[in-house]
């Protein structure tokens, strides 16, 4: 085909208005779903998590996530008066049945920090995938193609934050898909919705209603590992700096 | 053209090439699937795919089309802010077919515990107890009522509506 540099320059605009209709496109299942209207992200209440374990339990029942590996999953911090850029963190089977008790007159602080994808908008996993199986959707979900991962685990070991593993099953990667299945049609997170202090709120940082807007006015908000420049998305209010 | 005859192997090998690229694109086109690149780098159909999983919690505004009523003293009580399968556990199978999938009811002397176990880790504001000092291995529902757990708080709440207080009278057989 020859293409003159004249017709070039009709095709590429056509194109990017092309372009325009596909980020608009709609996942399958759910017809009035916009990609293009939102960006999803997480907003984790620190001071609000008691440590229940609920989300964990409800994130493996929703995705079907084996026993022993987490797509969420909660730490305990003890930050010690003595030691305070080395904090001791336990997570016991994710903190999904609970923790120890804490012995009475036990000095330094104790709090949960609930754990998951951080969906980062620059995100190491995608970057660093050889067959384009990850990926960051265009409403800003990072998520899996299991059709085409290779389970190479590249991903795995690229993610900062541990947030990814090797299905035992599968043997492709897996990790919080931000329960895009019900993200799609207008529910919230499993995690979300069985949180019962409101200390996990799916964020949608496109719609200008969505609370999580004042929130980051008006509260002193930070992400984990911040010094990596993910451009990560889990939003952790009263985050200690203990915390890695 | 003496020199043109001596660069004859390079044409059939430059031919090798063109040929290689040809059944490279063929190759190709066959191998990678349609929507690959449709949004990026990688296979758009799979976002569908994924969009499409089932779902197994049902989402507190299903429950509430049923079971008003409960919703009803929630909102009035100090639970208001938990949602339905906080405690009931997964219950889309439930939302879509009522009479068959029957939810178990939560034991609340286990149940409860998991949440308002006293733990220095907890925030100070939140309501805990020590669950053998506190009841003696009684199910909480004997004083409490789930839906509305302030004692004496769920009677004000469920007085202006009938079916309000028998769920919470229910709640405490």
């Amino acid at each position: 085909m020859n293409i003159s540099r004249r017709h070039l320059m009709i095709l590429l605009p056509a194109a990017a208005v092309a372009w325009k209709h596909v980020l608009a496109g709609t996942p399958a299942d759910s017809p009035n779903y916009q990609m293009s209207e939102h960006w999803w992200g997480m907003l984790i209440d620190i001071p609000k998590c008691i440590g229940c374990g609920n989300c964990v339990r409800a994130c493996q029942t929703e995705n079907d996530v084996p026993d022993g590996f987490f797509r969420t999953w909660v730490e305990r911090y003890h930050r010690s008066d003595w030691h305070l850029e080395n904090p001791e963190v336990i997570s016991p089977d994710g903190g999904k049945e609970g923790f120890p008790e804490v012995q009475a007159g036990e000095e330094g602080m104790f709090f949960f920090v609930p754990k998951m994808c951080n969906h980062c908008a620059d995100s190491p996993c995608t970057q660093v995938c050889p067959v384009g199986a990850t990926f960051i959707a265009p409403d800003g979900v990072v998520l899996i193609d299991p059709e085409y991962c290779l389970g190479c685990a590249y991903c795995v070991q690229a993610c900062p934050y541990g947030c990814r593993y090797i299905h035992p099953t599968k043997k492709v990667a897996d990790k919080c898909t931000l329960c895009y299945h019900r993200i799609t049609k207008g529910l919230t997170t499993a995690c979300c919705e069985a949180c019962p202090t409101g200390a996990r709120q799916l964020a949608d940082l496109k719609n200008p209603n969505d609370p999580i807007h004042e929130f980051l006015k008006t509260h002193t908000v930070q992400v984990l590992k911040p010094q990596m420049a993910t451009g990560a998305k889990a939003f952790y209010n009263g985050l200690d700096g203990s915390v890695r | 053209m003496s020199g043109m005859k001596d660069a004859g192997h390079l044409f059939r090998f430059a031919g090798l090439f063109v040929l290689a690229f040809l059944v490279f694109l063929v190759v190709r086109t066959y191998v990678v699937p349609k929507s690959f690149g449709e949004y990026g780098h990688y296979r758009g159909a799979a976002i569908g795919e994924i969009a499409s999983r089932p779902i197994k919690f049902a989402g507190h505004q299903t429950c509430e089309t049923c079971h008003a009523d409960i919703a009803d003293t929630k909102t009035k009580g100090a639970h208001a802010h938990v949602n339905c399968e906080a405690c009931h556990g997964a219950l889309a199978a439930h939302a879509d077919d009522p009479m068959t999938v029957t939810p178990v009811k939560p034991d609340t002397a286990v149940l409860c515990a998991q949440c308002h176990t006293a733990s220095a880790a907890k925030p100070k504001d939140f309501p805990q107890v020590d669950p053998a000092d506190h009841s003696g291995g009684v199910p909480c529902e004997t004083c409490h009522n789930p839906h509305s757990p302030i004692i004496g708080s769920d009677s004000g709440a469920s007085a202006g509506s009938g079916s309000s207080a028998k769920t919470a009278k229910g709640g405490a057989k």
